[in-house]
């Protein structure tokens, strides 16, 4: 028995155990977590609320800088709000963003590439046309687009970042399933009575998760620049929404006077999107079999 | 009659052509009776399988006079009861055991799945019935086996696997498409014992696929051979094999290899000349002539008739033309 339940545990810890040889990765999930948990304990971490205003002390810059008050660690900005806890109470929000926009965009996504894989013909080529479509604006300009119709605001900046990223899921998993729904296994479970349902849902599918859990986690750094990307330009989050894209936006008049203002908040998206990638890329050479030794 | 094939033809629709896999295929299989098919590969074996299974693709056109399961025509049947017959009814186990396994899931939750799916049991009777099963087709520590991926097995345990998997719902027709082709040849034997000893003890029929005659010599009551999509000689399994009177089957007996020839080193197997025919230009006449050392005038122009025991105008008697 003992033996048995080693095999079963083998499949986490032969990937565990190829992820940890990349330090990049390593490192990128350590940050992440770090991320992670500044977004679930923001309430009790972040000094001040995030929108309370400090009279007197606009543009304070960080206090490690001469000039700086040891009360607001990351400095003020130009309406006297403590930038630390902007920024701690706009982890949750970011990450939030990138989550919603995975999450909207794989279950969508993998729905139609599994259609159009497994049925082909009119169901694909209807599927793919439009999904060509999509790809045929640039992403970007397509999300101002979609925001603009929406209206601005942080849930609409979802749907947009969302919509555009649905190709990228579409197109993998159809290839994913084309491939996988050619093999012995399939033409089995059809000759044992299953229908397409479970074909797809219970047979397929589990066999194409790997790499559309690395394609979920690069599309969550993308997800993230994307919102914050829109909340820049004016589309997103709007003020006073702590969202970091949106603080860099308010900022961006200060930036020679004040540049503090605009470091710390575009500091924190480079780090969540590079340790993201950096976990993305680890995941992939640990499931990816192709990649493999 | 549980199987009953008439006039079966299926076509594909290709670039070049319409390209007919099987033509005018006619056979019938009895409840309890072992069936062998043989014929090299490309002869519409695997083909007829599938359109038996209602699996063939679907740019195949399929036509028959008779196509029917116990006596329920199977052309017309709708997806849903093709569901409900498929693995129930009739069951089939394939070429390579290894990749007709689900590699995300282990031994057991694939049985006790196809369990489900068509027998009325609790998760747990699944369970207990899965055990049963595997013991049933010999293998040994079945509890562990239930828990194990299908990479864990080996080829011939998962074969076994695949024969529980496809007894589980107590099918009247099992299917067996070249189900030792992957297998060494000492396991070999042991899965086609297994078969045969299932076939008895369950009184189901079995239709077992091979291009291997030696396969079939042992383990089957009947044998067709099957050329270019069509049924060239039938008859019983030991008439066949023994007084062979087409020259296509005689030709495939040839070339077995026997003991006496192996251990004389020097000598060369006979084989057949020539390749199967390219099925979207078909010869005239008899199908094999182009390949025929004893091909006559008429061979050229007539095709011969299905009715008798063997597709040819000149049957061999004891290996020679009569």
């Amino acid at each position: 028995m003992e033996t048995n339940q080693q095999k079963e545990l083998s499949p986490f810890r032969e990937f565990w155990h190829s992820f940890a040889q990349n330090r990049g990765a390593v490192i990128g999930l350590a940050v992440l977590t770090f991320f992670i948990a500044i977004g679930i304990f923001s309430p009790l971490l972040a000094p001040y609320s995030p929108s309370q205003l400090f009279e007197g002390t606009y543009r304070l810059p960080p206090a490690f800088t001469s000039g700086g008050n040891i009360k607001f660690f990351l400095g003020t900005d130009d309406v006297g709000r403590d930038i630390l806890s902007r920024l701690i109470y706009g982890t949750s929000l970011s990450l939030g963003v990138g989550l919603m926009v995975v999450v909207v965009s794989l279950i969508s996504g993998t729905i139609l590439g599994l259609l159009a894989g497994y049925f082909e013909k009119h169901v694909d080529s209807t599927i793919m046309r439009l999904t060509d479509i999509i790809m045929a604006l640039p992403s970007t300009l397509l999300a101002i687009v979609v925001a603009a119709i929406l209206g601005p605001g942080l849930v609409n900046a979802v749907w947009a970042v969302s919509i555009v990223a649905i190709p990228n899921y579409i197109r993998l998993v159809r290839a994913l399933v084309m491939a996988e729904k050619k093999r012995a296994y399939v033409t089995a479970a059809h000759a044992y009575g299953a229908g397409h349902i479970r074909i797809m849902l219970s047979e397929i599918l589990p066999n194409c998760t790997a790499p559309i859990i690395v394609q979920a986690t690069l599309g969550l750094s993308e997800g993230i620049l994307n919102a914050a990307a829109l909340g820049f330009l004016g589309l997103g989050a709007q003020p006073p929404t702590p969202e970091w894209g949106t603080m860099l936006a308010d900022a961006r008049p200060f930036m020679e006077s004040s540049p503090w203002m605009v470091t710390f908040p575009g500091l924190s998206i480079l780090l969540v999107v590079l340790a993201l990638n950096l976990v993305g890329d680890g995941l992939r050479d640990a499931l990816d079999p192709r990649l493999k030794k | 009659m549980l199987l009953d094939v008439q006039n079966l033809t299926i076509t594909f629709d290709t670039k070049y052509g319409p390209l007919t896999a099987v033509r005018d295929l006619s056979f019938s299989l009895k409840m309890g009776e072992t069936l062998g098919v043989v014929g090299e590969s490309g002869c519409g074996k695997s083909i007829t399988n599938l359109a038996i299974m209602g699996l063939l693709p679907t740019q195949a056109k399929i036509s028959a006079t008779r196509l029917a399961f116990e006596g329920n025509d199977l052309v017309s049947m709708s997806e849903r009861q093709w569901q409900r017959l498929r693995g129930k009814d009739i069951a089939m186990i394939f070429q390579d055991p290894m990749s007709a396994l689900n590699p995300c899931y282990t031994v057991g939750h694939q049985l006790v799945e196809t369990l489900l799916v068509h027998r009325d049991f609790s998760k747990k009777e699944a369970w207990s019935e899965s055990l049963n099963l595997m013991e049933q087709v010999g293998i040994p520590a079945p509890s562990e086996r239930l828990k194990a991926y299908p990479h864990e097995l080996s080829g011939g345990m998962a074969q076994r696997v695949m024969i529980a998997m496809a007894i589980s719902s107590n099918p009247k027709l099992l299917i067996a498409d070249e189900p030792t082709t992957a297998l060494d040849v000492t396991i070999q034997d042991q899965i086609l014992r297994l078969l045969k000893d299932l076939q008895e003890k369950r009184q189901m029929s079995l239709m077992l696929v091979t291009h291997d005659l030696g396969v079939v010599a042992q383990n089957t009551d009947r044998i067709q051979v099957m050329y270019a999509g069509e049924v060239v000689e039938s008859g019983l399994t030991q008439e066949v094999i023994h007084h062979p009177t087409h020259p296509y089957t005689s030709g495939l007996l040839a070339g077995h290899p026997t003991a006496e020839v192996s251990t004389k080193g020097k000598a060369r197997l006979p084989s057949i000349p020539g390749m199967v025919p390219d099925l979207r230009h078909r010869p005239q006449g008899c199908q094999f002539h182009p390949r025929c050392s004893y091909a006559q005038d008429k061979c050229r122009r007539e095709m011969p008739s299905d009715a008798g025991p063997t597709r040819c105008f000149y049957p061999l008697s004891n290996g020679r033309p009569a």
